[in-house]
């Protein structure tokens, strides 16, 4: 499935904002940049709605907006129940004559702990029953709203404050859920794997899952700075060494059929570009205690899942 | 304007309440089958499935979803209906008070079903008590006629623009839900007429502007944004605001749907029966007032001054009707099919006894636990309680406040 939309970066720059500056998001929030890249890539009138988290928090606090869209936003765990009600109201209201577009898009936006976690039953839900919406997954690792707990979607060995680095246990035991594939397995038309470091190929994953007709899943990874312990100016630094590392490889499965996408496509083509995982975990601050003589074998199951979990996804591209 | 020809059917309670929202041009209904609700979503997919409405009809995951879906598609402009009861009330708990905080008019029936544990699927109102704080208004009915009849209201009453208040229905689980009754259903097209379609009312959007109340592209706003110490409070205060309104337009609505059905339940609010001279009086909610009703009559031929109240909204809860119809009446016992676990006696008995504080008179005033988990409530208990009502009466002296009544020893 190829867009058939082609855009100029000077196209996006006289797109009007549809997530607006002012928000109070914090200086180099991952999931800040990739609200703002994707919805770049509307493609006429759009509904948004957003499960409780940080986006929400920020972009909201009564009486400001940042939106310039319908928006709505009711609980944690339902974001895909409420994308589900609109998108199903929108389809009501045309059969009796009383909508005045003749389509709008509805697009779904949660982080991880509204995903993995407490929203996965919904989530499910709505795809099971194939609502025509995008969901977008902003992953930045852990709830950092709340202030950095560990959720489904924290990897192996990161400190949160609810996986702290103990003295006995380092960091959090358990291995990230393969969300994505998932989503996958699910029978949706459409499941990207993308990041705000990969702008274009971000932006067209967008466009592909608002135009495709039923759920589509968007996963984004979105470092945080102040739950990852880096510098504010490193998030799209960090972000592309998740990807160089295989750590976060970016990909696209069309009906089921993956596909690598061409930031990870070099490193399937030409495996001595990959980075050792090493890199991408020295760079923050919630690995950090994993550089110890005690408890730098964890370094290396990260980097043994890591490998794993590569080798699985190019047998799925058909580039093993 | 004339009472229109009606059709008797033999219909069960759920069977009344999918009738009236075949009849109501719903735009969505979002539902998750629960007993003894499901005979409602049945009979829905059913009318769907034949092509008698042109509903979206959603069987969603869970009732949390059912709640969720119907509270966005009502901020996008449908008029909408769920049902539920029991753990599916429970499970929609949180977003019943989003719902009511987001001012999204959904309907919900409600089959009022034992919470568990144990597990029980029978009768009792624990389940639609527990939410009497969640800002929604609540009807409930004492049979499957007004089970209809209050579903038709309802969508009148929630979606009223100077409400724009959820209005949930409760029908007992079983006794209504599953029994047939003669049902009076009024012609389709009266119905259309009555129930009217949403109007959307305009509210003050981003800088000022006047703008439809809902998700529109065309004048977007943001809809449930987070609101602290600065707002919040007054955003709470206009719910209640709404609610003091709630009285009168219910009682409007209620003479409105009177004068094209025929068909009255007091005055919308509260239902009393032969209590003008009553010297002693039950006061209950539900399908238990028709049981209480035969035994008023009986005690009346008899010479005993005997009444009964039966609440029909409990949110608004009706404070001077309650007063004025209890006014004159010595002893009072409160039937409450709900228990607060370790306070003094159930959330109706609370809320009468504390109503009566502002009588001119203060009447003796007593509490029934009764028919937990859908044990019988037959005539020969609600003869007990008038019973000790005339001795509380004749001896001016309550021996027990609050007592379980039909339970083994």
């Amino acid at each position: 499935m190829a867009s058939e939309w082609k855009f100029t970066i000077k196209d996006l720059a006289e797109k009007p904002e549809i997530f607006t500056s002012g928000h109070r998001a914090c200086a180099g929030c991952g999931p800040a940049i990739a609200y703002r890249q994707i919805l770049k890539a509307t493609r006429g009138p759009i509904i948004a709605t957003n499960a409780t988290g940080c986006m929400e928090v920020v972009s909201t606090i009564y009486p400001y907006t940042a939106w310039n869209i319908p928006w709505i936003h009711t609980a944690f765990e339902n974001v895909a129940a409420n994308a589900a009600g609109i998108e199903t109201a929108l389809k009501a209201l045309k059969k009796k004559g009383q909508l005045k577009h003749d389509h709008i898009d509805v697009i779904a936006f949660a982080g991880d702990g509204g995903t993995y976690d407490i929203g996965i039953q919904a989530l499910s839900g709505a795809a099971e029953r194939g609502h025509d919406f995008l969901y977008v997954l902003y992953d930045n690792e852990a709830y950092m709203n709340t202030g950095i707990q560990r959720s489904g979607g924290t990897p192996h060995g990161a400190w949160t404050t609810t996986s702290p680095a103990g003295r006995v246990i380092p960091g959090k035991p358990e291995y990230k859920k393969p969300i994505a594939d998932i989503m996958v397995a699910h029978g949706i038309p459409y499941v990207a794997a993308a990041s705000p470091a990969h702008w274009r190929d971000l932006i067209t994953k967008a466009r592909k899952g608002l135009e495709v007709d039923g759920p589509a899943f968007l996963h984004v990874i979105a470092p945080c700075p102040r739950g990852w312990r880096y510098d504010t100016s490193k998030t799209i630094e960090i972000t592309r060494l998740a990807i160089d590392t295989c750590v976060f490889p970016l990909w696209e499965a069309v009906d089921g059929e993956y596909a690598l996408s061409a930031p990870s496509k070099v490193i399937a083509l030409k495996p001595e570009r990959k980075i050792p995982v090493k890199e991408y975990l020295k760079a923050q601050g919630r690995f950090r205690h994993l550089f110890t003589p005690e408890f730098e074998h964890v370094i290396d199951e990260i980097q043994q899942i890591t490998d794993r979990r590569w080798k699985s996804l190019l047998k799925k591209c058909g580039m093993a | 304007m004339a009472i229109a020809k009606q059709n008797l059917l033999a219909l069960s309670g759920d069977e009344a309440v999918a009738y009236a929202v075949k009849q109501s041009d719903v735009d969505v209904v979002s539902a998750y089958p629960i007993t003894p609700q499901t005979i409602i979503v049945e009979r829905f997919s059913e009318y769907v499935h034949n092509g008698e409405v042109d509903t979206e009809f959603v069987c969603v995951e869970s009732e949390h979803s059912a709640l969720s879906m119907c509270l966005t598609a009502s901020a996008t402009g449908a008029r909408v209906f769920t049902a539920s009861g029991s753990a599916g009330l429970a499970l929609m708990h949180e977003i019943l008070y989003v719902t009511s905080g987001a001012r999204a008019p959904v309907v919900m029936a409600i089959v009022n079903r034992a919470l568990s544990g144990p597990i029980n699927i029978h009768c009792d109102q624990s389940d639609s008590m527990v939410e009497r704080d969640a800002g929604w208004i609540q009807i409930y009915v004492e049979n499957s006629q007004e089970a209809y009849d209050s579903t038709l209201q309802a969508f009148r009453i929630a979606e009223h623009n100077d409400l724009l208040l959820p209005a949930m229905v409760m029908l007992d689980a079983f006794f209504l839900s599953h029994t047939l009754e003669s049902v009076n259903v009024l012609p389709d097209e009266t119905v259309r007429k009555f129930v009217g379609t949403r109007k959307i009312p305009l509210i003050k959007g981003h800088g000022g502007k006047l703008v439809p109340f809902k998700l529109d592209p065309e004048n977007p706003i943001t809809m449930g944004p987070l609101d602290l110490y600065d707002y919040y409070f007054e955003h709470k205060r206009q719910q209640e605001e709404a609610m003091q309104r709630a009285p009168q337009i219910i009682k409007e609505i209620h003479d409105e749907y009177a004068r094209i059905s025929g068909r009255k339940y007091g005055n919308g609010l509260i239902e009393p029966y032969r209590l003008e001279d009553a010297e002693i009086a039950a006061v209950c909610l539900g399908s238990t007032a028709g049981t209480t009703k035969t035994v008023v009559d009986q005690l009346r031929t008899k010479g005993i001054k005997a009444g009964l109240l039966r609440l029909r909204t409990y949110r608004p809860y009706p404070v001077q009707d309650i007063i004025n119809a209890l006014e004159n009446v010595k002893a009072v016992a409160v039937m409450d099919r709900s228990h607060s676990f370790g306070a003094s006696g159930g959330p109706v008995f609370h809320e009468i006894r504390h109503t009566l504080y502002d009588a001119s008179i203060h009447p003796h005033i007593v509490d029934y636990i009764y028919g937990l988990g859908g044990r019988d409530m037959p005539q020969k208990l609600i003869h007990e309680i008038y019973k000790d009502l005339q001795k509380i009466v004749k001896t001016k002296r309550v021996e027990k406040l609050v007592q379980f009544i039909g339970v083994r020893e």
